[in-house]
């Protein structure tokens, strides 16, 4: 049995988007060309950018068509230092940015950069479900900062943050906010006028669209900067000829989860509440890391204690499964997941965890597959552990 | 097309991976005559390996291990195993975390390190052997010297770090910690760097 449970890392195409993008492969023109072929192509991208701004009620002309999640969120904190420049005449100069110590490495790696630009980056915790603390973001904004960047929803772990409350403390202040919804989109309602926010991150591919396709939302009138120069394209905000085939994509993918997504929610959440049963049932010494009820109802994320993530990973993969691991192992780094040890998992724990991440195909047989490979694996490998001590878990403990 | 691809390990690698050899079954280490442990459970990986000696002879009959560690650590420790049954406890001691990535077929760059581990540990097992036999001058300590001396790293320390990954002086900085301070070593510690470079990846 084949049995793909990694759809936080990517999806598979929907159909229905196969579909349309193979019909539309003969399509080549480039939509900024006036002739029939590219206006052609400038129907489908602008389409497209009508059913994203649908999905998520925004205006068209603040959807920005991106290479990828990772080039949007490239793209807002990169702006920030344009827009204590030049760049962006009239805009103030606010030298601090805040963001989490849970966001995707896209976004810290950034930040780690403007930090060697001068800007000064704040990093709120949170708590053992991944939560950020409110209190903690009411002390650290202040005159001088410009944006927060918060992720909607966390991709190792699925916690949901409240958005919209961040938002209007942030806006309180006089800063603007980006959220990383690239996780959200497409499996929890996402609405940017109830969220508030100015920036909001998307990408296709982790909800059966193409790979190599974002958008960036942009509110009306607030600053901005290209990370990509030199081009018309996207009103200015983003040069380089448009991934056509790709933007059409994600306008079909969005447009079917608008769809799919209502009923779904349900049935996803009886399939985490089994596989979580059976784990619990059949496993000791576990912990379930993550929010118990804000979080993803897709993503379910195991540390077992005294084995190490790499080897259950492949043993599973030997048997046809495909999950991910937050140890450092499979990465080629030595430190485990930053987003479990920020929770308060001490390494050992965070080296032996597991990610399930489940989709819109995934049925309860495989669920229940899952839930009669795993003992069996977790078990041999704990044989051959000198880590583990039976009932010698110790507690996340902060 | 493309179908999935091998994984990143060797064949080899991987059968021990799947059928481990040789672990030693539950907790008890009684019956053996050496016992050895390395490396920490917050680092991702702990070997223990523990022989059995033809007395007379100095020739290792057994040797049995518990891993904590990914695919190629186990499949380190299990290879190891098999390579020692045999040996005299002189060339076990000298089995080089090189002959064992060789026995698996390779190991990726960021992998070497596993087959650094599992020689520890045996090389701790020989020399518990030497201390319970009443043959402490045997014990053969690790020549271990300090580069740094603000921060305390030795050249161990900085064999480890290439294992791991450092290539430059940053690099090694980044890891270790090593001449953050005073800056004293540095020529020493970038002759090391080359030098591990050139053992353990040719370059």
């Amino acid at each position: 049995m084949k049995v793909y449970f990694d759809h936080n890392a990517t999806t598979p195409l929907h159909p229905e988007v196969k579909k349309e993008m193979i019909a539309a492969m003969e399509m080549f023109g480039n939509p900024s060309s006036m002739h029939a072929w590219g206006r052609e192509a400038r129907a489908n991208v602008e389409d497209a950018r009508r059913k994203v701004a649908d999905f998520i009620g925004a205006h068209e002309q603040e959807i920005v068509f991106v290479g990828s999640g990772s080039e949007a969120n490239n793209t807002v904190l990169s702006l920030f230092v344009c827009a204590s420049s030049q760049c962006i005449p009239g805009s103030r100069m606010r030298s601090t940015i805040i963001t989490t110590k849970i966001e995707h490495p896209c976004v810290l790696e950034t930040s780690v950069c403007l930090g060697h630009r001068g800007v000064r980056v704040k990093y709120l915790d949170v708590d053992q479900y991944g939560k950020i603390d409110l209190d903690q973001l009411a002390g650290m904004l202040g005159d001088d900062v410009g944006l927060v960047s918060v992720m909607m929803a966390n991709n190792e772990i699925g916690t949901l943050q409240d958005i919209a409350a961040i938002t209007k403390m942030v806006h309180e202040n006089g800063a603007y906010m980006h959220t990383d919804a690239v996780q959200a989109v497409g499996k929890v309602p996402v609405d940017v006028r109830d969220l508030g926010v100015d920036f909001l991150t998307i990408s296709a591919h982790k909800i059966y669209g193409p790979k190599g396709v974002g958008a960036l939302f942009v509110r009306k009138g607030v600053p901005y900067c290209p990370l990509i120069r030199g081009g018309h394209q996207e009103l200015g905000r983003r040069a380089g000829t448009e991934n056509t085939l790709g933007i059409l994509g994600l306008g079909r993918a969005v447009e079917m989860r608008k769809l799919e997504m209502p009923e779904e929610e349900e049935r996803m959440l009886t399939l985490k509440q089994t596989l979580k049963a059976g784990i619990e049932a059949s496993i000791d010494d576990i912990h379930f890391n993550g929010h118990p009820t804000d979080s993803l109802a897709s993503t379910l994320n195991v540390s077992f204690a005294g084995v190490e993530g790499e080897s259950i990973l492949l043993y599973l993969d030997l048997e046809g499964i495909a999950v991910s691991t937050g140890s450092a192992c499979a990465s080629g780094s030595l430190d485990p997941s930053h987003v479990l040890l920020a929770t308060g998992v001490d390494a050992e724990l965070a080296h032996g965890s597991i990610r399930f991440s489940m989709g819109r195909e995934t049925s309860m047989k495989e669920v229940e597959y899952v839930i009669d490979v795993l003992p069996p694996i977790i078990q041999r490998i704990r044989n051959m552990s000198t880590a583990y001590i039976k009932g010698g878990l110790h507690a996340a403990s902060r | 097309m493309l179908q999935a691809g091998e994984w990143a390990y060797s064949d080899t690698l991987k059968e021990h991976f799947m059928n481990p050899k040789n672990i030693l079954q539950g907790e008890n280490t009684d019956d053996f005559d050496g016992v050895g442990m390395e490396g920490n459970l917050q680092c991702g990986d702990q070997m223990m390996v523990v022989i059995k000696v033809d007395k007379e002879r100095e020739i290792i009959t057994d040797c049995q291990w518990k891993t904590y560690g990914c695919a190629s650590a186990i499949a380190s420790t299990s290879v190891l195993s098999e390579m020692v049954k045999g040996m005299t406890l002189d060339q076990a001691f000298h089995i080089s975390p090189k002959e064992v990535a060789k026995e698996l077929g390779g190991l990726p760059d960021h992998k070497i390190h596993c087959s650094v581990l599992g020689d520890k540990a045996l090389r701790a097992a020989i020399n518990n052997y030497y201390t319970r036999n009443g043959m402490a001058d045997k014990v053969k300590q690790e020549q271990v010297k300090v580069i740094c001396q603000c921060m305390n790293i030795t050249d161990h320390d900085i064999e480890d770090a290439v294992l791991e990954g450092a290539r430059t002086y940053f690099e090694l900085q980044e890891r270790t910690k090593l001449g953050t301070v005073c800056g004293q070593c540095k020529d020493e510690a970038e002759v090391l760097l080359e030098k591990f470079k050139h053992i353990h990846f040719g370059v």
